[in-house]
């Protein structure tokens, strides 16, 4: 556990504020080098079947224009599949940039065009010719899900569902309460501020420097030495400053291959950069069917949860995400049965975003939630308190903590829960029903390898390191804070290091585990900096701390001294000076300990409280006021971590009434793949969003007490919405995102229906 | 985006000549639909002629109490015009019910009649499109099709006019100044844009070589009964699903005296029916006749699937509309709640 601190736990603004604002933080599309090349994709414009020529040579006129790469004339890359698989790749074929004239989806790349400018290199992709032999496309979910099978490999162990308990349905026939629905979410595009853009510095003794957006350096460079057969020693990666991500750059993007392919090739460097419209092409949260079947007994408690999930994945890999084990974890009940399979389409492969899977999973679950408090006639709060439980039913383990009873109860408050009237439409305001809907969030909280250097200067300074990333979270800043309460210094003194494949070794960002792993690894290496301090101390001659342990020292204001009595101890520089070195650095390291593992499981849970207004007429919804209660272990900073949280719910507020592609199936392919159209809340449609914090004492989720945050903000976010739109107008409307036109076509009267 | 040629003009004529001598010639306004356009390959200008130096940024006013809004005036500086506020308040409602501040700020007058439809598929140049590409066909026939149009489609195009302010415009019977190569005339805005018929790639009634020069606003100000009732998929920054601007005059018992309704967002021109609206002439301004006015109005609405929502929400909106217009409490854009 962080024993003092000073630093950790005050809401201090971001260190890496100052450079992002002023625009010097520079990103991956931002660098240049001498005479560099830019390169610009063209898209494949058919969701099936194979290219039967392509014409390249006006292209290859047109001015500005240095080379034309295809699949015919593409330079040779690794043979195995495994090979391609990067640090986070799911089971199945890697895509391969141009390996031969098949296509896989609508949008895949099937030309890079490099240019002298990047006007020149988009220009002339437009006059490549194209002929096509095109197949039928088949992307409808809602056509296909009778082809759906169970994933031969799982993705990893914890998503494959948990053996079936009890005797579910058997329970479910006998129950008097029951509740069984279908719900279908529609696909959602990752469009954070920054496109995918790489840019390759060859050097002089052809070594290269990538600069690329992605979650993870250590990734992007193990990923291409390893399809290039490039010296690891010869290629560094940097993510130094990552413009958002949300799990759209945890794997490596295309034009990471095409820019080091091309910079290889002509032994120059070259920048590749994404378009808008190629976000819609990329990792997308895949389109969903889920079916719930709820049972209760006349008090509510569940006898039975039956939750099957059905998602989209390509036709070249099965993409895999934990949908549906979620409702055999959240709640008490002894019979549940959970199955999840996944389905082919002509699409890019699907991948994380923001709470893979469960924000999918719990917004069907909470939603069903909310239909059985109805069913049984019990607040939905109170449903939710009588089937808590503070064990791990799918894996039958402990939990670490779960102050979750502490969110319902300071969310309720906070937004006056008390004071809502259960039946559907019995709230108004002028024009509107006023709906008020809640729901649990849950995430999990993980702790993934992470190692970390720190470096103590004999004048007092700090220099935090590590390979983790940034990607909006707060990285820079927490791991900061972690490093000043180790040296009891001020913020400013520790410099912070990452976003770097040549810094110690991190996983890639993702799945909140940043904050728990790699500050715990800061913690470890500043616990060995300050152990090597006292073995230099106890050399001293007459050292006050000759008798000593590791456990009884710290620092305090320079001093290495007795965490009993400050009193006693030496001056950093003295220690150093009488050594003769001039720094101590010590890398530390942490993995998750298989002895708590083993007796133990860890989450992050939330409250959601959402109000909803809606026209009574015009069924036009808009959410106005959202409490979020959120227990996540310690919070080491509360303004990056708070924003955090409202990034999240913003999001939940997009899947839940805006976003959505709007797919033509007979071609394949979204029609509004811009942000214009591609709709995310706007300002004005985010009003109030109040963030809680519930403190939880875990000493075992992670050694900081950490769980993470980059999650849980969205989980329930949706479903507490859908809720609330059900407790205005007394319209279930069980398909994502809530659009007008749904709750109007279930508001008609019988004179206006059309024919 | 291809290559192309970038002119200044400094005169109307000047203007006028480029475009009327180059078929492949473009007036580049504010530039927030034309640039997007030619991003997207949609329309490839051989030539731009940028006509922002010329000197049509003023609203003026008029002997009768109208004003002339100059062909440049930006959207914001029309919404927030103090003469506009006051006598034509509906149009500055409807400017500042569309798009953002940011994009309001750079569009201009001009621009903003002549935007082109955002249909999806016009905007995707690998489908086929009667607009962009004539007699390639419809893409969004049996498509993507909630946001297109439901009243005066065509087999051969079913896409819609995006603005509010032409909305607004509409209702307020403004008139359109041009000038081509042939002098000087007027066109009654709602003969200005056109239905798609079997020319779907003519938005307008703008002969080759015209250009607006300024918007007219003459007639009745409806000042104290109007509104601009816009609904759309998310509070701001997104394209009218259905619109209406209502404005009306009421006798002192009651009656309706002049009735003006538009429509936005449901066919490719803003739609106004002035027989339809002489018929209630007399009628009591109330929810039944307002009732009776929208179905009039949409009485030959069709959908095309996914948008037949437009026609309930479309008649809800009217009668909404109507009854914040006959009340004399307009919507007020920067009110969330429908009024
Ligand atoms: C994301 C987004 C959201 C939007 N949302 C809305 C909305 O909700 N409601 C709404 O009404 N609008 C909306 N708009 C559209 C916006 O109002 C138009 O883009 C703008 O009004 C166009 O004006 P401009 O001056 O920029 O035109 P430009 O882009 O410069 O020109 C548009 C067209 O008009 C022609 N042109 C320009 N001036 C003249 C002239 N004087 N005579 C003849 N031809 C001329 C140009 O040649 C070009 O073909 C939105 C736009 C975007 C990009
Ligand atoms: S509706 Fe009109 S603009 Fe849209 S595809 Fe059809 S022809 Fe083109």
């Amino acid at each position: 556990m962080l024993n003092s601190s000073k630093v950790v736990g005050l809401p201090l603004s971001r260190i890496d504020g100052p450079l992002k604002v002023t625009g010097r933080a520079k990103y991956a599309a931002e660098h240049f080098g001498p005479g560099m090349l830019q390169g610009y994709v063209l898209f494949s414009t058919i969701a099936t079947g194979r290219i039967a020529e392509i014409d390249t040579s006006e292209a290859e006129r047109f001015p500005g224009v240095v080379k034309v790469y295809t699949h015919e004339n593409r330079p040779p890359a690794a043979k195995k599949d495994e090979q391609w698989k990067d640090e986070v790749a799911v089971p199945g074929h890697p895509f391969r940039p141009l390996e031969n004239d098949r296509v896989l989806y609508d949008g895949q790349p099937i030309a890079l065009v490099v240019a002298d400018s990047f006007e020149a290199a988009r220009d002339a992709t437009s006059i490549i010719r194209v002929r096509y032999e095109a197949g039928e496309p088949h992307t409808d979910l809602k056509r296909e899900q009778d082809n759906s099978y169970v994933p031969p490999v799982p993705r990893d162990k914890q998503m494959a569902p948990p053996p079936p308990r009890g005797n579910p349905e058997g329970a479910f026939a006998q129950a008097p309460h029951q509740i069984s629905a279908t719900y279908s979410l529609e696909g959602e595009y990752h469009n954070p501020m920054e496109l995918f853009g790489t840019t390759v510095i060859f050097g002089q003794d052809g070594e290269l420097t990538i600069y690329d957006k992605s979650q993870g350096s250590q990734n992007s460079h193990d990923t291409v030495c390893k399809i290039f057969g490039l010296d690891p020693e010869k290629v560094v990666a940097h993510n130094e400053f990552v413009g958002g991500a949300f799990g759209s750059g945890l794997r490596p993007k295309y034009q990471l291959f095409f820019a080091v392919m091309a910079s290889l090739d002509m032994k120059r460097s070259v920048k590749v950069e994404m378009s808008r419209r190629e976000m819609f092409y990329l990792t997308w949260r895949p389109t969903s069917i889920q079916n719930l079947s709820l049972a209760a007994d006349a008090e509510g408690r569940l006898q039975s949860v039956m939750h099957h999930a059905m998602h989209a994945t390509s036709q070249y890999e099965d993409y895999q995400e934990n949908v549906a084990n979620w409702s055999g974890l959240l709640y008490k009940c002894d019979n549940v049965k959970i199955t999840y399979e996944i389905t082919k389409l002509d699409v890019s492969t699907p991948g994380d975003m923001r709470a893979p899977g469960a924000a999918t999973g719990v917004t069907a679950l909470e939603t069903a939630m909310d239909e059985l408090a109805y069913e049984v006639g019990l607040d939905p709060v109170e449903l939710r308190i009588r089937n808590f439980i503070h064990r791990d039913q799918n894996q039958d383990k402990e939990i670490t903590s779960k102050a979750l009873h502490a969110c319902y109860r300071e969310g309720a408050a906070r937004f006056g829960w008390s004071e809502r009237v259960m039946q559907p439409r019995s709230m108004r305001d002028g024009n509107d029903l006023v709906g008020w809907g809640m729901a649990t969030g849950v995430w999990e909280a993980q702790l993934s390898p992470a190692e970390a250097r720190v470096r103590l200067s004999s004048d007092g300074k700090v220099v935090v390191s590590a390979a983790a990333s940034d990607i909006g979270t707060g990285t820079y800043t927490i791991l900061g804070q972690i490093g000043a309460d180790a040296f009891d210094l001020p913020l400013h003194a520790v410099s912070v290091k990452i976003g770097q494949s040549t810094l110690p070794k991190t996983a890639v960002q993702g799945g909140s585990w940043t904050a728990a792993s790699s500050g715990s690894a800061v913690q470890v290496a500043s616990r060995m900096v300050i152990a090597t301090l006292l073995r230099h101390a106890q050399k001293m001659e007459n050292s006050p701390l000759a008798k000593a342990t590791e456990e009884q020292v710290e620092v305090a204001d320079g001093r290495l001294v007795l965490e009993a009595n400050h009193q006693v101890g030496v001056a950093i520089s003295d220690i150093m000076d009488a050594a003769g070195v001039t720094f101590i650095e010590e890398n530390g390291k942490v993995e998750p300990d298989p002895s708590i593992q083993k007796k133990f499981s860890a989450y992050t849970h939330s409250g959601v409280f959402v109000e909803v207004k809606v026209d009574e007429e015009l069924c036009r919804p808009r959410v106005t006021r959202v409490v979020i209660a959120v227990a996540a272990g310690k919070i080491l900073n509360p303004k990056t971590a708070r924003s955090q949280i409202l990034g999240g719910v913003v999001m939940g507020l997009g899947m839940a009434l805006y976003e959505e592609g709007l797919a033509d199936h007979r071609i394949g392919r979204i029609m509004n793949p811009n942000i214009a159209e591609y709709h995310v809340p706007a300002h004005a449609d985010v009003e109030d969003i109040e963030v809680i914090f519930i403190e939880e004492d875990d000493d075992k989720a992670s050694p900081i007490g950490v769980k993470g945050l980059g999650e849980i903000g969205i989980v329930g976010v949706a479903a507490a919405v859908s809720n609330a739109i059900f407790h205005a107008t007394g319209s279930r409307i069980r398909s994502f995102p809530i659009t007008l036109d749904k709750i109007l076509a279930d508001n008609l009267l019988e004179s206006e229906t059309v024919q | 985006m291809r290559q192309f040629s970038y002119s200044r003009a400094e005169t109307v004529s000047d203007a006028v000549a480029a475009l009327a001598s180059n078929p492949e010639a473009q007036l580049l306004a504010g530039g927030t639909n034309l640039v997007d356009l030619m991003k997207y390959n949609v329309t490839r200008p051989g030539a731009i002629v940028d006509i922002n130096r010329l000197p049509l940024k003023e609203i003026e006013d008029l002997p009768n109490g109208g004003l002339r809004i100059g062909a440049l005036a930006s959207n914001s500086a029309v919404a927030y015009d103090p003469r506009v506020q006051e006598r034509y308040p509906l149009l500055s409602s409807a400017v500042l019910a569309g798009a953002s501040a940011q994009l309001r700020n750079a569009a201009t007058t001009g621009g903003n009649i002549l935007q082109r439809t955002r249909c999806y598929y016009f905007y995707d140049p690998s489908t086929p499109c009667n607009k962009r590409e004539p007699g390639s066909g419809c893409g969004a026939i049996g498509g993507v099709n909630r946001i297109q149009a439901i009243l005066g489609a065509s087999d051969k195009c079913i896409a819609v006019h995006p603005s509010d302010m032409c909305v607004a415009l509409a209702a307020l019977d403004a008139v359109v100044e041009v000038e081509g190569p042939d002098g000087k005339r007027d066109i009654p805005f709602t003969e200005f844009h056109r239905l798609p018929g079997d020319r779907p790639e003519s938005d307008n009634t703008m002969a080759r070589g015209e250009m607006v020069t300024a918007i007219r606003l003459e007639g009745n100000h409806f000042a104290s009964h109007y509104t601009y009732l816009k609904l759309r998929d998310r509070l701001s920054y997104a394209f009218a699903l259905v619109s209406v601007a209502a404005a009306m005059e009421v006798s002192s018992d009651g009656a309706i005296v002049d009735l003006r309704v538009a429509l936005g967002g449901v066919a490719h021109k803003p739609w106004r029916d002035k027989l339809a609206e002489a018929e209630f002439a007399g009628q009591p301004a109330n929810e039944e006749t307002f009732r009776q006015v929208a179905r009039r109005l949409l009485a030959g609405a069709k959908g095309q699937g996914e948008n037949d929502f437009k026609i309930p929400l479309a008649e809800r909106s009217i009668i909404r509309a109507l009854k914040q217009a006959a009340s004399g409490r307009p919507q007020d854009q920067s009110v969330k709640a429908i009024q």
